[in-house]
């Protein structure tokens, strides 16, 4: 099982999650390249432009570890990103399960993702605000330490650690991304997972990502937020125990 | 040190004690009270954010009634781009730590207009660990915010006016050396140029190749005193001159004495070394090279059967004297042989220009 964290955290955001199936499987997550305890300098801006540079990571990992009959398990923009390895190297991939998917957040004509451009603006704002005090001084700490990521744990928030620049950009690629088109040419088994009340993911785009996957089940959980392997990791654990 | 005995006297009488009930009475600090009416909002949620209790001083501050809050999400009071970030990163956040501490945020009042606040959250779990609820703090950020964002702004247009003192420092940098080397025919020459310091000011180092008759061509290599755009004036002023008078006079002293006079009469402060070396290819094919230096590490040569040596005899640099003390001296260019004119400047990465036979 291959767990993909979403934009904003890293992959502690599986440590309730992910046990329950260590004893069957063989647990593998990772941190995309700007998050976490990754290289920040293996960032490259045009690579990780599109989710596709996302993608091809996801799949450079499946090769390096030789993976195959891979659970992807991918949160928030990570279950797309999990979508675009699964079209390019479907044989690798057993199943998808998507929690909290959305192939699009700006809501277009009849499409409604939920934000509008001028929210996905004001996030950026957001993350400036938020970035600010810790960006410039604490940056190079980890910079200058990409292999030692402990060193940094001082930070005021030491878990979903992210650079600034990094998630600034990684914010604009997933947030305008538009993925729909992608769902139709997916041929792995998937399961989508979706909240109550999820500002981020809400029910309706959990309705049409089950709807445009060929061969998807969609399960709807108690737990609300956007982030259930969290808020509520049993009922997560649960649903994609019954699935598999 | 002696600690003067005079000091204790003059210490101001301890306070009478103090009456707690008394001093409480005064205060009106009941827990209530303390709660309602703190200098900061007070916010208390179930784990999923909806609200369940709150202080007056929130209240006060976004407009609302308690009644209108308790039962909402917190989130409903975040503007969307706030919304975002509260669920993927501060909620995450939350869980897995216990703690968030100084979220920047703006709450949106009862009117529509925002409160710009700071957040601090701690996690409440019963004894199994399982969560209970979030109590929140929350603090007016006002002109905080309009300071950080004038930081922002501040740092934004530093970051571009640097950016464009670099762009402005590789452009004229490269103004001042030739874009392509002439074609010699049976020599060849090859130069290599890489400016010192970190890119965002302009170099006063600077080499020229060029043609002055049928057989004859100049190579030039020298490095104005100073950085910056005084430099590269300085050295564009060089350039031109070495140019006009290496048509008018061939000798290479007598153009370093122009040159040399140029500067003085322009009273350039700066002064600048330089080598000078006229190639001459005479009527057998063979080339002649005439040196003549001022102030300027000399030009080596070197082959692999005979080692370096040094080509030329130092001279005055110029711009300072008005009679410099300059000498020539010429040798033939054998195959296998290259000479090199070079600065290498010590103590900066490596940085010179290589021309060889």
């Amino acid at each position: 099982m291959l767990f993909a964290h979403g934009f904003g955290c890293d992959q502690q955001m599986w440590r309730f999650v992910a046990p329950a199936f260590a004893d069957r499987y063989r647990i593998v997550s990772f941190d995309h390249v700007g998050a976490g305890g990754s290289d920040l300098t293996a960032y490259d801006p045009a690579r990780y432009s599109t989710l596709d540079g996302y993608a091809d990571d996801v799949l450079a990992i499946c090769r390096e570890l030789e993976l195959t009959g891979v659970v992807f398990v991918g949160h928030s923009v990570s279950a797309m990103i999990g979508v675009l390895a699964a079209i390019r190297e479907p044989d690798r991939f057993a199943a998808l399960v998507l929690i909290g998917p959305s192939p699009r957040y700006i809501d277009d004509r009849e499409y409604v993702g939920g934000f509008s451009a001028a929210d996905i603006d004001e996030l950026l704002e957001s993350l400036d605000s938020n970035y600010l005090g810790w960006s410039s001084a604490m940056a190079p700490v980890i910079m200058g330490n990409p292999d030692r990521p402990e060193l940094s744990t001082e930070l005021t928030n030491s878990f979903c650690r992210t650079d600034p620049e990094i998630a600034k950009r990684f914010a604009r690629v997933t947030f305008l991304s538009d993925n729909r088109a992608d769902l139709a040419k997916v041929s792995v088994r998937s399961l989508v997972l979706q909240c109550s009340e999820d500002v981020i993911a809400p029910p309706s785009v959990g309705a049409y990502v089950h709807r445009e996957l060929p061969d998807s089940e969609l399960v709807r959980l108690a737990a609300t937020g956007h982030c259930p392997n969290l808020s509520a990791p049993a009922e997560t654990a649960a649903a994609i125990e019954a699935f598999l | 040190m002696d600690v003067p005995v005079a000091f204790a006297a003059e210490l101001p009488p301890a306070p009478p004690p103090v009456d707690p009930a008394g001093l409480a009475g005064v205060l009106q600090d009941s827990a209530e009270d303390l709660f309602d009416n703190a200098p900061c909002g007070y916010l208390s949620t179930l784990p999923d954010g909806t609200i369940v209790k709150v202080n007056q001083t929130l209240l006060t501050w976004l407009g609302y009634g308690r009644a209108e809050l308790v039962g909402r999400r917190l989130s409903s009071l975040l503007g969307a781009g706030d919304r975002i970030y509260y669920e993927t990163h501060y909620a995450p956040l939350l869980r897995m730590q216990g703690t968030v501490r100084e979220i920047a945020v703006d709450l949106v009042r009862a009117d529509g207009t925002r409160l710009p606040a700071l957040l601090n959250s701690v996690l409440r779990a019963d004894p199994a660990g399982a969560p209970v609820a979030v109590r929140m703090t929350i603090f007016d950020a006002t002109d905080r915010r309009a300071y950080e964002r004038e930081l922002l702004r501040a740092r934004r247009q530093a970051e571009e006016s640097e950016a464009r003192a670099r762009e402005l420092a590789r452009i004229l940098q490269q103004s001042l050396i030739p874009p392509a080397l002439p074609e010699i025919p049976g020599l060849d020459i090859a130069a290599r140029y890489r400016p010192a310091g970190n890119g965002d000011e302009v170099g006063g180092d600077f080499y020229d190749v060029f043609q002055t008759g049928r057989d004859d061509w100049v190579i030039v290599v020298g490095d104005v005193r100073g950085k910056g755009a005084a430099a590269a004036a300085v050295t564009a002023l060089i350039r031109h001159t070495v140019r006009a008078a290496a048509i008018r006079v061939r000798r290479p002293k007598l153009v370093l004495v122009q040159l040399n006079q140029e500067l003085l009469r322009q009273r350039e402060e700066r002064f600048c070394t330089l080598v000078y070396a006229r190639v001459r290819r005479d009527r057998q094919g063979r080339f002649r090279l005439t040196v003549a230096a001022a102030g300027h590490p000399l030009p080596l040569r070197y082959s692999t059967r005979r080692g370096l040596d040094v080509l030329g005899r130092p001279g005055t640099l110029l711009g300072v004297l008005p009679a410099p003390r300059l000498q020539e001296s010429s040798t033939y260019l054998d195959p296998g042989r290259r000479p090199v004119l070079h600065r290498r400047r010590h103590r900066s990465p490596p940085q010179r220009r290589v021309l060889r036979r």
